[in-house]
């Protein structure tokens, strides 16, 4: 099941892109010219290079966060901890126009404005990878260095760089990935003079219908994201030979003391500094201050063929729908991986990598003519949002159902309990935390999906995104204050979610 | 209820895990199962509990066979190493899982949970979190979940194998106590002589997935079936001449005032003195001291009583297919 799905809503758009790019009029035209244009090296050497920029700064900035939190218990940590996983659940198009409001004018739009949104999007990568491993390390490995004569420098500098060398690597990839194909933050902060591969494919497609260029750089960005996914998909499986001893973690003592709390207050603050600047702008009216750009939500706009609200259950139903669909094809799929069954890992990750806007491109050229016309059918935006999210699905489910205890079933099995009933009394309840979060997970990922929906949404039915989006495009300082205030409405349902699900999750562990 | 295990074969991916094991358990007898690591003992639980078929073989239970009756319905408990609790239930609820399906009323789960609590001793933590027990703890409510639904037959997969020192004594005479209150027929796994001893009225070995002998505790002491067994018993004064190899048991050699070999260790073992004796001709024997034991470089004579020496046949491992012992 997961497998056909994927092959008609991911192999077949391929396909039509590959189909695109390499044949004109019926005969084989390798889109040599578009390639080797300067506009193109261009393009392609800002994507690389922001994006190594975005990973090296998000490294720096992640790192003393990952520490703290590994090496450290101190009051509030689980709540320290959370925090820094929202900027990740955001949506893209929220985290750029949150720094649109944060910055000052004249920065806000630069390349200074894109790598301190991809730091803010990306920490949680490094927090959580390079934390998680960190960990799980032995601390007595530094004591033992110590009483072998090294002191605080070289213990860094010869175990813990060495040691978290893999971690290191694998996070710096996923963060370079998702710079790589970010589509939101360039489109909304880089204006009209930063252009990355993925934001190109959109304005040779979307704005001036030239999709043999548009198809022709999408297989250029599929040939990097592949080499990058290979790459790291070689670094995680070397990650995966660290366990953790499960030891509890010291409070900190003395002057490391003031270094923890220091650390954990600054990126709190500053990771919260975007996100409140966003809902104050939200808020401002004139010089003063109103709800008049919420009220104006009710309202029909000239941005809009309905009402901004309309959008807003647009997303609402839309994300549901698909959250739905990743669950289902994503949960038999978690169960292969999880059985190490070979390919499927790889398969279903290649959405991920294939990037959002080369999906949505994917579904305009290959379902816009029979036998399978969703041009105008309402599944066609849930369907390309649960591709996005299925991933999502099976990289949150997968570790949980391979930590499963094999003995659980047995021990139900031997007092009593009949297959049917193992599963219902002890195989489900254990997995409901799990879940929650890839049911939570999903609806993130589809109610904040950009680079996709944008392509295949109709103008009648656009959902949260495309609309904020829309309103970014016109000038005016309403139709400013209303993606302001749709990007309010966005961030609180995902906080929202992200809470409901803790709460499951609180219910279902104990 | 009286077990049969008859000629069982376990064989995973080739290996043979279990090499056609056959013994018999009677109505409220216990049995220990014991062996190193690898021997097959955990998988032959595995089989009597119906949670792991033999490739072939028969389990009958008073004569009925039981080899395709899945876990659920065979009535048999099982205590798993380190407990296998339910992480998402109470301890009470957990207690309650196998009354609750066999579909008991709330009441009569209650009473269950109560009486099964009181057993292990620890009545008062129904409403916590397992999270919360000790490994001591955590084993007793495996216990008592297991003994919830009232079995006549309980398996037990090294239950102390996680526990150490006073309290892993304190366990292990818990159980045996249990056990004869009760009235249970037991097969108890373990790879620790001394609980096999303890807990077992008979014990049987294995060794690379076969029986090496069944016998009740003394008489493994007395006449252990070949060399292999007396020195996996703990017996170091065994000598190998061809096929065949004497055994001296260490309480059947004593030492006095005198001369003729020197004492090279003495470890206090509880009440006993545990000698290793170095006589002139070079051989070193182990002996047991009751009274004031001497000491290390001592000289003494050393009196071996007759009925202490056993021959038996010298195990070899013909069978080179076997598992790793």
């Amino acid at each position: 099941m997961p497998l056909a799905f994927l092959a008609v809503f991911f192999a077949w758009p391929l396909g039509a892109i590959l189909h695109r790019s390499l044949v004109v009029d019926g005969s084989l035209d390798l889109p040599f010219d578009v390639l080797t244009a300067s506009s193109t090296r261009e393009i392609a050497w800002f994507t690389f290079w922001q994006a190594t920029a975005s990973t090296v700064l998000t490294l720096l900035a992640g790192l003393p966060l990952a520490w703290a939190l590994a090496r450290f218990s101190f009051r509030g940590r689980s709540l320290v901890e959370a925090l820094v996983l929202v900027p990740f659940v955001l949506p893209t198009i929220v985290v750029a126009t949150a720094f649109l409001a944060l910055l000052p004018d004249g920065v806000e739009r630069s390349i200074w404005a894109i790598l301190l949104a991809h730091v803010f999007f990306n920490v949680a990568v490094v927090v959580r990878v390079v934390g998680a491993f960190w960990a799980g390390l032995d601390e007595r490995l530094w004591d033992a260095a110590a009483t072998l004569g090294a002191g605080p420098g070289q213990r860094q500098l010869r175990l813990t760089f060495p040691l978290l060398a893999p971690a290191l690597a694998s996070a710096a990839s996923i963060v370079f990935l998702f710079c790589f194909t970010s589509f939101g933050v360039i489109v909304v902060l880089g204006g009209i003079r930063y252009s990355t591969l993925e934001t190109e494919i959109y304005n040779q497609a979307a704005r001036f219908f030239d999709l043999r260029t548009a198809a022709a750089l999408a297989l250029l960005q599929l040939a990097a994201v592949a080499a990058v996914v290979v790459v790291s998909g070689r670094l995680e499986r070397r990650l995966g030979g660290a366990r953790r001893p499960g030891r509890p973690t010291p409070r900190p003592t003395g002057r490391r003391r003031f270094a923890v709390y220091g650390i954990v207050l600054t990126s709190v603050a500053l990771l919260l500094l975007a996100p409140i600047a966003l809902v104050l702008r939200s808020l401002r009216v004139g010089d003063g201050y109103g709800l008049d750009h919420f009220a104006s939500l009710f309202d029909e706009t000239p941005a809009l063929l309905v009402t901004p609200w309309h959008a807003v259950l647009n997303s609402l139903l839309f994300a549901t729908a698909a959250a739905v669909i990743a669950l289902a094809v994503g949960i038999p799929a978690a169960f292969a991986v999880a059985r190490g069954t070979r390919g499927v890992d790889a398969l279903l990750m290649l959405p991920l990598g294939a990037s959002a806007v080369m999906l949505g491109f994917g579904f305009l050229l290959a379902f816009a003519d029979p036998p399978l016309d969703l041009r105008s059918s309402v599944a066609i935006v849930p369907l390309a949002q649960a591709l996005v999210a299925t991933p999502f699905v099976v990289r949150s489910l997968a570790p949980a159902l391979r930590a499963r205890d094999p003995r659980l079933p047995d021990a139900a099995a031997v007092l009593g309990a009949s297959p049917g009933r193992v599963r219902r009394e002890v195989e489900l309840p254990l997995l409901a935390r799990p879940l929650a979060v890839a049911a939570a997970l999903a609806f993130a990922v589809a109610v904040g999906e950009f680079g996709a929906t944008v392509f295949v949404a109709q103008a009648d039915r656009p959902t949260v995104p495309v609309a904020i989006f829309r309103f970014l495009g016109r000038p005016g300082a309403d139709n400013v204050g209303s993606a302001m205030a749709l990007c309010v409405v966005l961030m609180a349902l995902v906080t929202v979610v992200a809470l409901v699900s803790q709460r499951v999750l609180a219910r279902g562990s104990r | 209820m009286t077990l049969t295990l008859d000629s069982i074969d376990v064989a995973l991916d080739g290996t043979r895990i279990v090499d056609d094991v056959s013994f018999e358990i009677v109505t409220g007898e216990r049995l220990a199962l014991l062996g190193p690591s690898g021997a097959g003992k955990s998988t032959l639980l595995r089989v009597v509990a119906g949670l792991a078929r033999p490739t072939s073989g028969r389990v009958l239970a008073d004569g009925r066979d039981l080899t395709s009756v899945p876990a659920h319905r065979r009535g048999i408990g099982l205590v798993f190493q380190d407990a296998a609790l339910f992480p998402h239930r109470t301890v009470a609820e957990n207690v309650a899982f196998g009354p609750k399906v066999a579909g008991l009323s709330r009441a009569e789960q209650e009473a269950r949970v109560a009486e099964a609590l009181a057993l292990v001793g620890l009545s008062q933590t129904g409403a916590r979190d397992v999270s919360t027990l000790s490994g001591g703890e955590a084993q007793r409510i495996a216990l008592a979940r297991a003994l919830a639904p009232r079995p006549q037959t309980l398996l037990l997969d090294e239950p102390l194998g996680a526990l150490d020192g006073p309290l892993r004594q304190r366990l292990q005479d818990d159980l045996r106590a249990l056990f004869e209150r009760l009235g249970l027929t037991v097969v108890h796994v373990t790879h620790d002589v001394g609980e096999a001893f303890a807990l077992g009225d008979r014990v049987a070995i294995l060794r690379g997935g076969r029986v090496a002998q069944v016998a009740a505790p003394d008489e493994l002491w007395a006449r252990p079936a070949d060399d292999w067994v007396a020195r996996f018993l703990g017996m170091r004064n065994v000598e190998r001449d061809g096929d065949r190899a004497t055994v001296t048991r260490p309480d059947s050699v004593t030492v006095g005032p005198g001369v003729g070999a020197t004492v090279v260790a003495a470890d206090r073992d509880g009440p006993v003195v545990r000698l290793r004796v170095r006589r002139d001709d070079g051989r070193e024997l182990d002996a047991v001291s009751l009274g004031n034991a001497p000491a290390v470089g001592a000289t003494v004579s050393v009196e071996i009583d007759p009925t202490g020496v056993v021959e038996v046949p010298a195990w070899r491992p013909l069978d080179t297919a076997a598992p790793r012992e």
